[in-house]
């Protein structure tokens, strides 16, 4: 199977997509041009391949491209618009939030809004906190919006074209510093289901439950646990909402034990769901108290020492395991 | 120009239509149970939606707001579904889940009622997008208060309308008031349509009191948004004779002011034009006024006699 980064992967899902459906546009500020026609980015070399009437470039306007996703999508156009950072959500937030989620529902089930809103997250690279701000809580708590945040460069080639093919807004969430980290993806027709969590690595006696970037830190934290007989189960949710409530109960009531990792801020953040979820449905199950491991509660800051200080990684999380153990 | 004779007494009609049907609202909102929520109306200002409407094609699409009952009935609304919705009655145009405020009417071109005030303008240019995608003859027309005009999303939508000469065309209703407050507290600019300037298409004031005048400025900017020419913010000069809601008392909008524009009536000035034409007799006049009651009143019997929506359709129509 050929090894592509997820930036590689996706552009290879919006190529394919965009080959196969006419009515699949792009839309967003400097999709495919400038500093973003790089190889290793999403939209790279697609002005050339599809020409100006199908990869728009727009002017700096949140607000405009995500209301120009719910226009066309209502007209039944397959709109693909960026956002360049995931804080510029809030930009375009009133067209997401108010319109794009709702308006089926308002017209009770007449229009149907085949829309995809890709928001370009996650930490690391210091840029600070208006760059930087992972709001996929924010997202999930909004009901009309599935919620997609991938992990793998396969992952994220499959979700996206089911989110492309999909007839219902969905937000789609990709961190920035997987664009360029190289995994296995299959070529070709490779769909992924959307609302399906991923089991990455079984296990025994401890289930880490994540998504995006964080997969990584789960992987290392495994890792080092290995080596002293801890066998951690890392559940991979992919995707947000629907949230597979399933996958999410079966792995708890296998192992007894459960961590949730994500980069975003912990207060309200998608780890307090996935906990309650399970204290409602496998609370028997549980041998010892479920612990998170997430952001601390603040922007995040520019500095490299301070960014460090704000991204979880594998040693908080082996931490945590260890404290349930 | 003249208008034909046959496009006046649908003008007529419907302008007839909108005041009975919203008088009829009055009185019903203010029965205790009746009717839930906020009411909302266009009362005094009808000759803007029911001008432009006019002026338009059945594949023309308009997005509207919450002052949208002229627009849609002369859209080709039936009064009955929309009263129906209006009464939260499953068989209302969208069983009960909007309301008077979001009323959604995709299979007449009305797709979208946003109350969110400036929200239309980015929808109305994803429409036209779409338009002009996929080369289809169909255009878009946005309405907008005149208190829409100072949200960031108006002016993020007129610029991108422009900048990709997008088959739309965006319609001012100046009623004078922002919420409670007048024009001259929440812009320093006396004509909102010079706005347009600063995106490069044209900016027209019309007297939004005049179907006549408002039909053929949009047969105007019609033509120019279909000939792949571009957007046009077209001003409706109006007032609004009720207060921002049917729960407002007014306070601000000062007693002679309001009388003095009851005084231009839309409705009686249409009518006045079409007798001092001569293109009805009384005895017809008579007889549309009997039959926009009889649509009025079989709008409220059917909305009556409709059944609630059970509790458990709310999750219908869920995805996510």
């Amino acid at each position: 199977m050929p090894q592509l980064t997820m930036g590689q992967a996706l552009n290879q899902a919006l190529k394919e997509e965009m080959t196969r459906d006419d009515t699949v546009f792009l839309a967003g500020e400097g999709v495919g041009v400038s500093i973003h026609d790089n190889p290793m980015l999403p939209t790279a070399g697609l002005l050339k391949d599809f020409g100006p009437r199908r990869v728009r470039d727009t002017p700096v306007s949140e607000a405009a491209i995500a209301g120009l996703a719910v226009g066309a999508a209502e007209a039944g156009l397959k709109p693909v618009v960026e956002i360049m950072f995931n804080p510029f959500f809030t930009l375009a937030s009133d067209m997401i939030v108010n319109h794009a989620a709702k308006l089926r529902y308002l017209s009770g089930g007449k229009s149907t809004f085949p829309l995809v809103v890709r928001i370009k997250s996650g930490a690391g690279f210091g840029a600070g906190c208006q760059h930087s701000h992972n709001l996929e809580a924010w997202a999930a708590h909004c009901p009309g919006l599935k919620v997609i945040m991938p992990a793998t460069a396969a992952d994220a080639k499959g979700l996206l074209k089911s989110a492309i093919r999909d007839p219902n807004p969905v937000v789609f969430f990709e961190d920035m510093m997987l664009y360029f980290a190289p995994g296995p993806v299959p070529e070709g027709e490779h769909l992924v289901p959307i609302g399906q969590a991923d089991v990455k690595r079984p296990g025994r006696d401890v289930t880490v439950v994540t998504w995006s970037r964080m997969l990584g830190v789960a992987f290392k934290a495994a890792e080092q646990l290995a080596g002293e007989g801890i066998d951690v189960e890392i559940l991979d949710l992919r995707t947000l909402v629907p949230l597979d409530r399933a996958a999410i109960l079966a792995s708890v009531r296998k192992t007894g034990r459960l961590v949730v990792l994500h980069e975003a801020t912990r207060t309200g953040g998608f780890a307090g769901e996935v906990a309650a979820v399970v204290m409602e449905q496998a609370f028997e199950s549980l041998k010892a108290p479920l612990r998170r491991v997430t952001g601390p509660d603040i922007p995040v800051p520019a500095s490299p020492p301070l960014e460090r200080f704000y991204i979880p990684d594998a040693e908080q999380l082996v931490k945590a395991i260890r404290g349930i153990l | 120009m003249t208008i034909p004779k046959d496009k006046m007494l649908e003008m007529l009609h419907f302008l007839m239509l909108s005041r009975r049907f919203e008088e009829a609202l009055t009185d019903l909102c203010r029965i205790e149970g009746k009717i839930p929520g906020m009411m909302i109306l266009c009362t005094g200002q009808e000759a803007v939606g029911v001008g432009m409407v006019a002026a338009l094609r059945p594949e023309d699409v308009i997005i509207t707001n919450h002052r949208s009952h002229a627009h849609l009935l002369t859209k080709g609304a039936d009064p009955k579904v929309l009263m129906a919705e209006i009464y939260g009655k499953r068989t209302g145009c969208n069983k009960g889940k909007s309301g008077t405020l979001h009323l959604a009417l995709p299979e007449i071109g009305a797709p979208c009622t946003s109350t969110v005030v400036g929200a239309g303008p980015p929808i109305a240019v994803g429409r036209a997008f779409a338009q002009q995608y996929r080369n289809e003859p169909g255009i878009t027309v946005c309405f907008v208060g005149d208190g829409a005009t100072g949200e960031g999303s108006f002016h993020e939508a007129l610029n991108l309308a422009s900048l990709w000469r997008l088959p739309v065309i965006f319609v001012c209703e100046n009623n004078r008031y922002a919420g409670a407050q007048r024009q001259e507290e929440h812009t320093r600019i006396e004509n909102i349509a010079d706005r347009a300037a600063g995106y490069r298409m044209p900016g027209v004031v019309v007297d939004g009191n005049d179907a006549m005048s408002v039909y053929t400025t949009a047969l105007d900017a019609r033509a120019r948004a279909a000939a792949g020419e571009g957007p046009t913010l077209i001003e409706c000069k109006t007032y609004r004779w009720r207060g921002h809601g049917e729960s407002d008392p007014q306070l601000y909008q000062p007693k002679e002011e309001i009388a003095a524009w009851r005084a231009l009536c839309p409705v009686a000035r249409m009518r006045d034009a079409v007798r001092a034409r001569g293109l009805i007799s009384a005895e017809d006049l008579k007889a549309m006024e009997a039959r926009v009651e009889t649509l009025v009143q079989e709008a409220i019997r059917f909305a009556e006699e409709s059944p609630y929506p059970e509790p458990h359709e709310a999750l219908e129509d869920v995805y996510a």
